[in-house]
C-alpha cells in the first residue's frame, strides 16, 4: 500500500521568547533556511531536502512553546473528508478552517484540538520552492549548507493527559499505525505512543503527562552516527544548552542528540531508526524496562529528560 | 564578581560578571537550582530573589507572572546578579511521566 492520505509532518508553529536568537539558532547552529516573514512577524524556514516552501514557523512570544502541527495530506478531497469525519468526532474540539493564505504560501487549512490539548491542523496545499539539490540529475547533498543541517523536519514529542483519546483520533480518523507503545505496570495502561502515517518509525509521538498541550521536542533528521556526532560539536562550540547526548533509543533505534533553543524548546537531530510497513507488529515497552526503552546506552532515567516541557 | 548563596543548602558561589545565577553555578559545578532549558521556557530552575538587585531578562509568562516577578520571583537561567544575592529555590522537577491512572496511584 502506498503512503495516502496523511502523508506527513508539514509543519510545526513555535512560540520563542526572542525571534532574532530563535532565527539565528534554527538558520545558523541547526542550519534550517528563512524563505519567507509575514506581516504578523512570523518567519518561515525550511531544511535543504524539503520541497514545499516551509516546515518550521517561529512567531515572538511571551511563553514558549507549540502553536500547532500541521500534517500534509494527499488531496483537497482527502482534506474534505478528513475534515467531515473530524467535525462528527468528539475527540476533534474547536474545530476551524483557516482561508487560504492566512498562513504564509499555504492553502486552506482545517484545525482543532485533540484530546491531549494540542492543536492539529491539515492541509493539502503549499506552495513549492523545490529541494536545493533540485530534480534534475542531482548531486546528493547541495553547496551553502550550515550548522547541523538537517534534511528535514521529521516528528514531534508531545505531552497530555488524555493520550488513550489522542492515539484513538490519530489510529482510527486519520489513519495512523501504532509503531511502538510503552505500558505501565499493569501491561495495559498506556505510557507512550509511538504513531506513524509513512515508512518511518514515528511521525508523532504522545506521553502521558499531568499537564495538557506540552511540547517535549521537535525533531529533525540526520543522515547518520557522524552527523549526530558533528550536531554535539556544534552545540559546544556555540554554547547551546545541551539537555542529553549523543546516544541511542531503544524506542525506535534512533541515533540521538537533544538541545535546547534559545527559548527552552527542545530539539533533536536523530539518525536511523528502521523502516515500518503497516503489517509489522507494534512494538511494546514495559516501564519496568523504560531506562533502556528510552536511553539504550545509560539504561536509566533522566529526571530532566522526561520533566522539562515547553 | 557577585556572590550568590543558596539559602536551601547554605551554598555560596562566585557569579562572574554578566553571567546567570544558573550558568554560574553550573560553571562550577555546583548543585541545588534544577537545570531544565536554560532559556527561560520551562520554568524548572524558578528560584526567589530574597536580597540583592538584578537584571532579569525575558522569561516565559506562563513560568512566571507579572505578580511573582514583582515579588522577587524569577528563572535563574535568566537572572544576572548586580551585586551580591540570597535566593530560595522555588521550582523543581515536576513528575512528567504518569505511569498509572489518576484512580490507581497508590
Amino acid at each position: 500500500m502506498s503512503v495516502t492520505g496523511v502523508l506527513r509532518p508539514g509543519h510545526i508553529v513555535l512560540r520563542v521568547l526572542d525571534l532574532n536568537e530563535a532565527v539565528y539558532h534554527y538558520t545558523q547552529v541547526i542550519g534550517l533556511f528563512e524563505t519567507g516573514r509575514d506581516d504578523q512577524g512570523r518567519v518561515f524556514l525550511k531544511a535543504w531536502d524539503e520541497n514545499d516552501h516551509h516546515s518550521v514557523i517561529l512567531r515572538e512570544a511571551d511563553s514558549a512553546g507549540m502553536d500547532y502541527f500541521g500534517w500534509k495530506v494527499d488531496s483537497e478531497a482527502t482534506l474534505d473528508d478528513l475534515a467531515a469525519k473530524l467535525e462528527a468526532s468528539p475527540l476533534a474540539r474547536d474545530t476551524v478552517w483557516h482561508a487560504p493564505g492566512e498562513q504564509l504560501a499555504t492553502g486552506r487549512r482545517f484545525q482543532f484540538t485533540i484530546p491531549t490539548g494540542h492543536r492539529i491542523e491539515l492541509y493539502a496545499t503549499k506552495e513549492t520552492l523545490g529541494c536545493m539539490t533540485g530534480y534534475s540529475n542531482p548531486d546528493p547533498w547541495p553547496d551553502g549548507l550550515r550548522g547541523m543541517a538537517p534534511s528535514r523536519f521529521d516528528h514531534a514529542l508531545l505531552y497530555g493527559r488524555d493520550i488513550d483519546g489522542t492515539l484513538e483520533l490519530f489510529r482510527d480518523i486519520l489513519g495512523f499505525d501504532l509503531a511502538e507503545r510503552v505500558v505501565g505496570p499493569d501491561g495495559e495502561f498506556l505510557i507512550g505512543a509511538f504513531l506513524t502515517c509513512s515508512n518511518k518509525a514515528h511521525d508523532v509521538a504522545f506521553i502521558r503527562s499531568d499537564q495538557d498541550n506540552r511540547l517535549h521536542h521537535v525533531s529533525f533528521i540526520l543522515a547518520g552516527w557522524h552527523e549526530v556526532l558533528h550536531a554535539a560539536d556544534i552545540i559546544s562550540k556555540r554554547n547551546v544548552s545541551l539537555d542529553i547526548g549523543p546516544t541511542r533509543h531503544g524506542i525506535t533505534r534512533g541515533e540521538t542528540i537533544y538541545f535546547f533553543d534559545p527559548s527552552g524548546n527542545r530539539n533533536e537531530v536523530f539518525a536511523g531508526g528502521y523502516i515500518w510497513y503497516p503489517d509489522r507488529p507494534t512494538i511494546t515497552w514495559h516501564d519496568s524496562e523504560i531506562g533502556r526503552a528510552i536511553f539504550y546506552h545509560d539504561r536509566k532515567l533522566n529526571e530532566a529528560f522526561l520533566s522539562v516541557t515547553t | 564578581m557577585p556572590r550568590v548563596a543558596m539559602l536551601d543548602t547554605g551554598e555560596q558561589y562566585l557569579c562572574q560578571d554578566g553571567e546567570t545565577v544558573l550558568a554560574g553555578m553550573e560553571r562550577l559545578g555546583r548543585a541545588g537550582i534544577p537545570v531544565g532549558c536554560r532559556g527561560g521556557g520551562c520554568g524548572i530552575c524558578k528560584i526567589r530573589v530574597v536580597s540583592g538587585e538584578y537584571d532579569g531578562r525575558k522569561m516565559s509568562r506562563a513560568c512566571i507572572s507579572q505578580e511573582e516577578e514583582s515579588a522577587g520571583y524569577g528563572l535563574a537561567c535568566r537572572i544576572v546578579p548586580r551585586v551580591d544575592l540570597q535566593v530560595e529555590i522555588v521550582g523543581g522537577m515536576r513528575k512528567g511521566i504518569m505511569k498509572h491512572a489518576p484512580e490507581r496511584v497508590q
